[in-house]
């Protein structure tokens, strides 16, 4: 953040928007984020704060909030609101938002929010903007970073539009550390008729492997490609021992899996190769584009619409057979030219001792 | 469903994923060097609504199928040549920009009364698909604001299946966080779907499918009306592709023992 607002200018009136997790008590770590940086905003621009939330019951999570500064709190609350279905999600935002009267809305870009703000925008008259990525005040303006042709581009805007709603992704500020609060809050009373209930969410349901191998908040993710279901030197496929080396390293790492789109569709295809493999840990161009500190990439040949994928992995290492592969022309810090199998072998042999060394240690000191 | 659905998809046309993209700065905004010479597909995430519109369509009898494509109709013909030999449509072309700069609120704007004028549709049997995510503005925006202009309340997005019933309802999967789905059931029409990847392969191209569509893609295409995008006042300050690439240190000849080591050195750190 750069350049505070100048005496004289419009002012802004800011609503941070959260909403509790699926426990129904506490607030999406993303939550702090971006409520960090609307309070840093709001403060460089002179304007006021306020916060909204939504769930089936935010007390809880309104206290953990309470002592952030804003103005007012406003809630829209109850068991129609615990299922993030559009219908009354939108009706509920609709709500607090004409009763605050923003020209600036932040919200964290939480699948939630992600799925029903810019629908929100249009019954306001303003606009959204999503996957934003930093917020930065030029001339006294907000302005916004954000990546179009998925990663390829990287573009700062401003739209003259109010309210202009902005949702952020994680790792946009340092997390809202303030202590909790007792929030005076505002509930308001929100209706949702018959047919804002067509809709019912009956729950989730976790991918067909048993394993979780998604994991947003892992310091390190790993990627498989389909080198690891390809011929290997003894001319044989040897995916059985791919997915063993695969889920133990997962499992003693705690790393987030990933796969290339190669990989991918092969198990949409149903071969025979790893089970756990579906198009929601596919990374790239037509994938996702996960956030985490550091990013291991395994038999995966580092082509352009994967490695768009990486944009917002930091440090990047690739083991890859082939010298010459993507990964090797500027799109990893370091390349190990070897084989995935007998490294990760290894590797899981090393990180099994040190594990156990470690709950050694901890014995010891108890 | 009685007498089937009516699934409108909306899905525009995108550089191929494999080209080398740079902005350039035009009077009109920025744009794309040799935007019109790059070659084109179907949007990947529209292309999974269509293939999965068309999987939906062949299922329940009586079910109809549209493509509403908002771009520059000589490349949207180019992309049509593979697409329309995939599956069983009809097209409604608006010849206008394709451009992720190009503003989503134009954009849906004109989907809107695009899907609202064609004749015989039926609110009552109404879905509409589209990808929940472009692959060049990448904003997940449009779809929500064409359900909104269409007045559809029942939307959903990042969606990878869509399970019918013989009464018409539906239950519909949503990508979440943690690489889970949310579960939804909807009583039935109007409903509004920005898919993901959904659970088809590609269909293989069918030159008796291509026969058949191209005696109304070809004249949709003639018919399509030019359309440019209503200003919105979304400013562009700079479009800057990504920073320099890495110095690549590139470990040969070592044994595996040190690089897993070294690996599990960098992990810990
Ligand atoms: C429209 C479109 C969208 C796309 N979107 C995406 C996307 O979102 N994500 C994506 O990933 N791709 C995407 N692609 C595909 C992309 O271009 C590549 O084809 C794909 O990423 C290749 O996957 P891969 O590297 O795993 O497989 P391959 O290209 O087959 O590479 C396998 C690699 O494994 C290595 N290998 C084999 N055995 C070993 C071993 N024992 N040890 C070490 N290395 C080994 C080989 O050297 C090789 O480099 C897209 C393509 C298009 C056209």
């Amino acid at each position: 953040m750069a350049a505070p607002h100048k005496q004289g200018e419009v002012v802004e009136k800011i609503l941070f928007l959260a909403h509790v997790d699926e426990s129904c008590n506490v607030l999406p770590k993303a939550v702090y984020e971006v409520l960090g940086l609307a309070i840093d905003v709001a403060a460089q621009m002179n304007a006021t704060l306020t916060i909204g939330l939504i769930g089936e019951n935010v007390d809880t999570a309104a206290a953990f909030i309470g002592s952030s500064g804003a103005t007012r709190v406003l809630a829209v609350s109850g068991p129609d609101f615990a299922q993030p279905r559009y219908a009354s999600d939108a009706a509920a935002l609709e709500a607090i938002c004409r009763a605050v009267q923003p020209t600036l809305v932040l919200a964290p870009a939480t699948w939630r929010f992600s799925r029903v703000l810019p629908g929100v925008s249009h019954r306001l008259a303003g606009q959204a903007d999503t996957h934003i990525t930093g917020l930065e005040i030029r001339d006294g303006a907000l302005t916004a970073s954000r990546w179009y042709y998925r990663q390829r581009i990287e573009a700062v805007i401003r739209r003259d539009a109010r309210p202009w709603f902005l949702l952020l992704e994680s790792g946009c500020h340092k997390p809202w550390t303030g202590e909790p609060g007792a929030p005076s809050m505002e509930k308001m009373p929100v209706v949702i008729p018959a047919e804002l209930r067509r809709t019912n969410v009956t729950g989730t349901r976790a991918p067909k492997s048993e394993a979780q191998t998604i994991r947003p908040d892992a310091d390190l993710l790993f990627v498989a490609g389909a080198g690891w279901t390809k011929k290997q030197s003894d001319g044989k496929v040897h995916g059985e021992e791919a997915e063993s080396l695969i889920l133990r390293f997962l499992e003693l790492s705690k790393a987030s899996l990933g796969g290339s789109k190669s990989l991918v569709d092969q198990s949409g295809d149903n071969q025979a190769v790893l089970g756990f493999m579906t198009h929601l840990n596919q990374v790239g161009q037509t994938g996702a584009t996960p956030r985490h500190p550091k990013g291991l990439s395994t038999c995966c040949h580092g082509e352009e619409p994967h490695v768009v994928g990486w944009r917002f992995i930091h440090e990047r290492r690739a083991i890859n057979l082939d010298p010459n592969c993507g990964w090797a022309r500027g799109k990893a810090d370091v390349l190990y030219v070897s084989d995935a199998f007998e490294v990760m072998k290894r590797v899981n042999e090393l990180l099994a001792t040190g594990s156990e060394k470690k709950e050694e240690a901890t014995a010891t000191a108890r | 469903m009685r007498n089937g659905y009516h699934i409108v998809v909306c899905g525009s046309i995108v550089p191929d994923p494999l080209q080398t993209l740079e902005p350039i700065e035009t009077p009109g905004g920025p744009a794309l060097k040799n935007e019109m010479m790059l070659p084109a597909v179907l949007d990947p995430w529209a292309s999974h609504a269509l293939y999965e519109a068309a999987n939906l369509a062949s299922k329940v009898a009586g079910s109809k199928v549209w493509l509403v494509s908002v771009a520059p109709k000589a490349k949207l013909q180019q992309v049509m040549m593979t697409v329309a030999q995939k599956v069983s449509f009809e097209l409604v072309a608006v010849d206008g920009p394709a451009s992720g700069f190009g503003d989503a609120y134009g954009v849906a704007a004109i989907l809107a009364d695009e899907v609202q004028s064609i004749a015989g549709l039926d609110r009552s049997r109404l879905l509409v698909f589209g990808g929940w995510e472009s692959a060049s503005r990448g904003a997940g925006v449009t779809m929500q604001l064409v359900g909104e202009r269409l007045g559809i309340a029942d939307q959903f997005q990042g969606v990878d299946q869509i399970t019918t019933q013989a009464d018409g309802s539906f239950e519909v999967l949503e990508r979440i966080e943690g690489g889970r789905h949310q579960v939804s059931m909807c009583s039935g029409p109007p409903a509004l779907l920005g898919w993901a990847t959904g659970n088809l392969p590609e269909p293989r191209n069918n030159p008796q499918v291509g026969m058949a569509n191209m005696r109304t893609v070809m004249p949709a295409l003639q018919r399509a009306k030019a359309a440019a995008l209503a200003g919105s006042g979304l400013r562009f300050l700079s479009t800057t592709p990504p920073k320099q690439q890495r110095q690549t240190r590139i470990v040969k000849n070592r044994p595996v023992e040190e690089i897993a080591q070294e690996i599990v050195e960098w992990i810990g750190k």
